[in-house]
């Protein structure tokens, strides 16, 4: 190991502290104060704004959409009543964390997930009461979610498959970018979205090969290039939207669509059916990409080598394992998972190509990754979060909210925010993101 | 039965751009032998080693297993060939699994590439039975102890079938009874017919565990040995001249106490007390040798002591005066003087100058700063006559600090510490990495230093160092003080306590063991 560079956004290093105890191996782990104090003021921002100065009117939530094949009644509660219940709930939760935090132990997963998840419901219950029409549909929002983060899941995949091995990329943004662009250009000049597709995940690998090979081979600082790739795959695309793609609509900016594929009875159960069974060619991928990359990286050989490869490549080195192939290739493998997420921009949400139209959502995907600590699961769930809160943005802004629209533009990045803050406690990295490998 | 290997090296020579790291180096490993390499760091076995496992590609000469010609482009085909290695820093992936760890690179796996640890698990369990190793697979190696994680690296290679087993410095990192534990294991596996290249340059387990000595120095092999050569032939081999293993000190005077430590506690960020309730003195000319195993507060104690420690209670008493509190700098005006235990990160700016570090303390004061502007005459006068003094060898006092070798790089740091008029002297780990010429050096200066009448505390891993430095030994176990003995005080009663147990205690359990232990320095002049 020669060059060390590590500096990266948003990411604490490893505990030294474990590190070096050699024969003080009892060292406990620190548990901070961190999640106790900040689940406690949540917990009382709840009860205050929630619970107390909640408005006493019925929300309702409908839970079946029209072609589901029976239909629930929608969900109705009083959002004074709901709020209260919630927020002493979440209180409580906060108390069992400080409780853990004094007997020396770290708050739970679930326990997080769990007061995530009231907070959110209690925050719903709150807009929707105090809306001008109290009343949305829940299948929507969570259906509307999952399509939101469609693209975010692919970008933090890309980030897992990336990071795991020990590359940190930035280039999420441009891989999106870059895929979306190739997507509705080459399916438009084949009339063909599947070729499309196909080109988009070609294009999203050809941006991270330039990604890995300077990064690998040429020891550029990864940050460095990758914020170098954004800026380029953004003036490239934008250049040739402006000059090519607007000159002819029709022949280079008119990409046939990926239908949707509903699949029979299952699409129809409700809340369940729209989010998983009802889905675009590239919404069913993303299924399959995360259980796939979750399966491959902890169950295979493949896996092991790819982890073992970020978290010390030394180790994997002298074991026989060829460090930088691995890299290169997984990189790669990253930015076509990314250009496939590229695609569902042009193909599936929108009928043509702009520019910036994945807007920042490759930085939200590298938020969602460290979120969900590197894991592929975790990571899908954390930009469910993210599309929710986009979603969601967008919904209450037209019910008609107490809250003006411009601040609730800003909850997807609030969440962003707080949750790369650490929220969920403290996120290790693999050891070796970002530092190149040098023989000797 | 299980195939052995007879492994030549013949003209071996490795290049890094115009340093030549390896001189044409022949070397033959019977089957079935242990074959010591001897060399000071940086004499160039562990390149040597990492040629031979296929991590680096030799300049010029050749490898043969019995007796045939083979070439290896990575560590892959090396260990096809029967050759395993545990390198002196764990080749160990913290957060897998030991299993996890030791099935890398050789993965049984089931259809389609997955995962198959059972088999792994039971290859595990198998030689750890054999060997006593009690080692669970299923433990997180960074939970281990080092002396644990060794064993790891060691069934690593078992399972991939070495038939030689390269153990590059393998007891830097344990406590005497674990480097006891692991000769042991070193005997079995050669009655099992393993051969073993064993790397290191501590003679005294050299001589207890080798068939065959190797003497490299300074990337040529200087000859071999019989491991009933005296201590005094194989360290002057080794170094290239006579050297005196033993230090000729004459009794310590020690007078008035004036440096004093009561209860001091350090919290590390954790939340564990890291020093806990420490307390004892240091009188004006005697040298107080803090020993224990890496990391059982050594660290913090001392830190604490200079004020880099923020969590602190208690009190540190310098002349009377409470250091604790005060900054760094405050407490070095005090009259401290320290060498820390890394040089690289805490000692010396590597791309500064040897005169720009000679100074790192010094450079705003007079003779060497007047208002804003530095003298560089008198700092490059000032390097002159500490190069002479300390007999730093470098190109010149412009050179970057950080090409000096480890040897040289401490005595800069030395030279500087000392260069002022002290109250106190503490040096943490005062010879980690310094070859054996340049040890003996350290040491004098060090004594010299108590003899002036200057409190001095050494911090040291190395049992050796402790026994020879020391006037009194004071033993650390997890930032606890065991206990205080007179210098004198045997191995293995001194092992024990940096194992946590008070001398008291280690009497009454085997009563047999009534020889006067406290007083016995079997080891004589063996401390190399």
């Amino acid at each position: 190991m020669s060059t060390t560079v590590s500096s990266r956004p948003g990411n604490p290093q490893p505990d030294n502290a474990a590190a070096d105890s050699g024969a003080a191996a009892t060292s406990a782990k620190p548990v901070s104060w961190k999640t106790p104090v900040l689940l406690a003021a949540f917990g009382l921002i709840a009860l205050v704004f929630f619970g107390l100065l909640g408005p006493n009117k019925t929300a309702s939530f409908g839970i079946s959409t029209g072609s589901d094949f029976f239909q629930l009644p929608a969900l109705e509660v009083n959002a004074f009543g709901g709020g209260i219940v919630l927020s002493v709930l979440l209180l409580a939760l906060a108390a069992y964390a400080v409780y853990l935090k004094t007997k020396g132990r770290p708050a739970p997963g679930w326990l997080t997930v769990t007061f995530i998840v009231l907070f959110v419901a209690a925050f719903l219950i709150w807009v929707v009461g105090g809306a001008r029409t109290p009343s949305i549909s829940l299948a929507g929002l969570i259906a509307g979610s999952v399509t939101l983060a469609v693209p975010l899941v692919f970008g933090s995949l890309s980030g897992v498959l990336c990071e795991r091995v020990g590359v940190v990329n930035i280039a999420i943004e441009g891989q999106l970018l870059g895929g979306a662009f190739t997507a509705a250009i080459v399916a438009t000049m084949t009339q063909n979205p599947f070729i499309g597709l196909a080109a988009a995940a070609v294009a999203g690998a050809v941006v991270s090969m330039v990604l890995a090979l300077f990064s690998i081979k040429y020891l550029v600082n990864q940050i460095i290039v990758g914020v170098v790739l954004n800026v380029l795959v953004s003036g490239v695309t934008g250049f040739l939207f402006s000059t090519v793609m607007q000159e002819d609509k029709a022949r280079f900016n008119s990409p046939p669509g990926l239908d949707i594929i509903e699949i029979p009875i299952l699409s129809e159960v409700p809340i369940i059916g729209p989010i998983l069974f009802r889905q675009s060619l590239v919404g069913y991928l993303m299924y399959v990409a995360v259980l796939v990359v979750w399966v491959g990286l902890f169950k295979t050989r493949w896996g092991l080598r790819v982890r073992a490869v970020g978290e010390h490549p030394q180790a994997a080195d002298t074991l026989g394992i060829n460090v930088n192939a691995t890299r290169f290739w997984n990189v790669t493998l990253g930015g076509a998972v990314a250009g496939i997420g590229g695609s569902f921009f042009t193909l599936v949400a929108i009928d043509s190509f702009t520019k910036e139209i994945s807007g920042g959502r490759g930085f939200i995907a590298l938020a969602a990754l460290i979120f969900g600590r590197w894991n592929p699961i975790g990571a899908f769930f954390a930009a469910l979060l993210f599309g929710f809160a986009d979603n969601l943005q967008s919904i209450v802004t037209i019910i008609g909210t107490p809250v003006p629209s411009q601040f609730m533009a800003m909850l997807p990045y609030l969440v962003t925010v707080l949750a790369v803050a650490g929220l969920v406690g403290r996120s290790r990295g693999p050891a070796a993101s970002g530092i190149p490998y040098v023989k000797g | 039965m299980v195939r052995v290997l007879k492994l030549e090296l013949r003209g071996i020579t490795k290049r890094f751009g115009t340093l030549l790291a390896n001189d044409h180096i022949d070397v033959v490993v019977e089957s079935g032998q242990i074959h010591c390499l001897l060399g000071e760091n940086g004499a160039g076995k562990s390149t040597l080693m990492n040629v031979l496992y296929g991590l680096y590609e030799p300049s010029d000469g050749e490898i043969l297993i019995d007796g045939k010609p083979v070439s290896f482009r990575g560590p892959g085909d090396a260990m096809a060939a029967g050759i395993g290695m545990v390198h002196q820093h764990f080749m160990l992936v913290p957060v897998f699994t030991v299993a996890e760890n030791v099935a890398l690179g050789a993965e049984p796996t089931k259809a389609a590439g997955f995962l198959n640890l059972d088999e792994t698990r039971r290859r595990i369990r198998e030689i750890s039975d054999q060997y006593g190793f009690d080692v669970d697979p299923d433990a997180l190696v960074e939970d281990l102890p080092v002396g644990v994680q060794q064993r790891v690296e060691i069934i690593k290679a078992l399972v991939r079938n070495a038939k030689v087993l390269i153990l590059d410095e393998p007891t830097a990192v344990l406590t005497p009874q674990e480097t006891d534990e692991l000769l042991d294991i070193m005997r079995q596996l050669k009655a099992g017919g393993t051969s073993i290249v064993f790397i290191s340059h501590k003679l005294r387990e050299v001589k207890e565990v080798s068939d065959t000595i190797t003497v490299i120095r300074r990337g040529k092999v200087v000859g071999s040995a019989e491991p009933t050569a005296s201590t005094t032939d194989l360290a002057s081999m080794m170094v290239g001249r006579a050297v005196s293993l033993t230090l000729e000190k004459a009794p310590a005077k020690p007078q008035e106490k004036t440096f004093e430590v009561r209860d001091l506690t350090v919290i590390a960020h954790n939340g564990q007390h890291v020093v806990d309730g420490l307390s004892f003195d240091i009188a004006r000319g005697e040298i107080l040798a803090v020993a224990g195993v890496q990391g059982n507060g050594q660290t913090e104690l001392t830190e604490a002591i200079l004020g880099l420690q923020d969590r602190v209670s208690g009190s540190i008493t310098l002349d009377g005066k409470e250091l604790l509190g005060r900054s760094v700098k405050e407490v070095l005006k005090a009259g401290v003087g320290f060498v820390p235990e890394d040089r690289k990160v805490d000692g010396l700016v590597g791309t500064f100058s040897v005169a720009e570090n000679l100074v790192l303390d010094l450079y705003d004061k007079p003779p060497y700063a007047k208002g804003i502007s530095m003298s560089p005459a008198r700092i490059l006068e000032n390097a002159k006559a500490r190069i002479d003094e300390f007999d730093v060898r470098t190109p010149s006092a412009a050179a970057a600090a950080g090409t000096l070798s480890g040897g040289n790089q401490q005595k800069v740091v030395m030279a500087r510490e000392l260069s002022r008029p002290l109250r106190l002297f503490i040096a943490s780990q005062p010879t980690r990495g310094v070859d054996v010429g340049s040890i003996e050096f350290l040491h004098r200066r060090i004594v010299a230093e108590r003899d002036q009448g200057t409190p001095v505390m050494i911090i040291s891993t190395e049992l050796d160092e402790v026994m020879e430095l020391a006037d009194r030994i004071a033993v650390l176990y997890k930032g606890k003080l065991v206990g205080i003995v007179p210098a004198g005080t045997g191995r293995d009663v001194l092992g024990l306590m940096m194992a946590g147990i008070h001398p008291d205690e280690q009497a009454q359990p085997q009563p047999a063991a009534s020889r006067p232990a406290p007083t016995s320095d079997a080891e004589g002049g063996d401390h190399v």
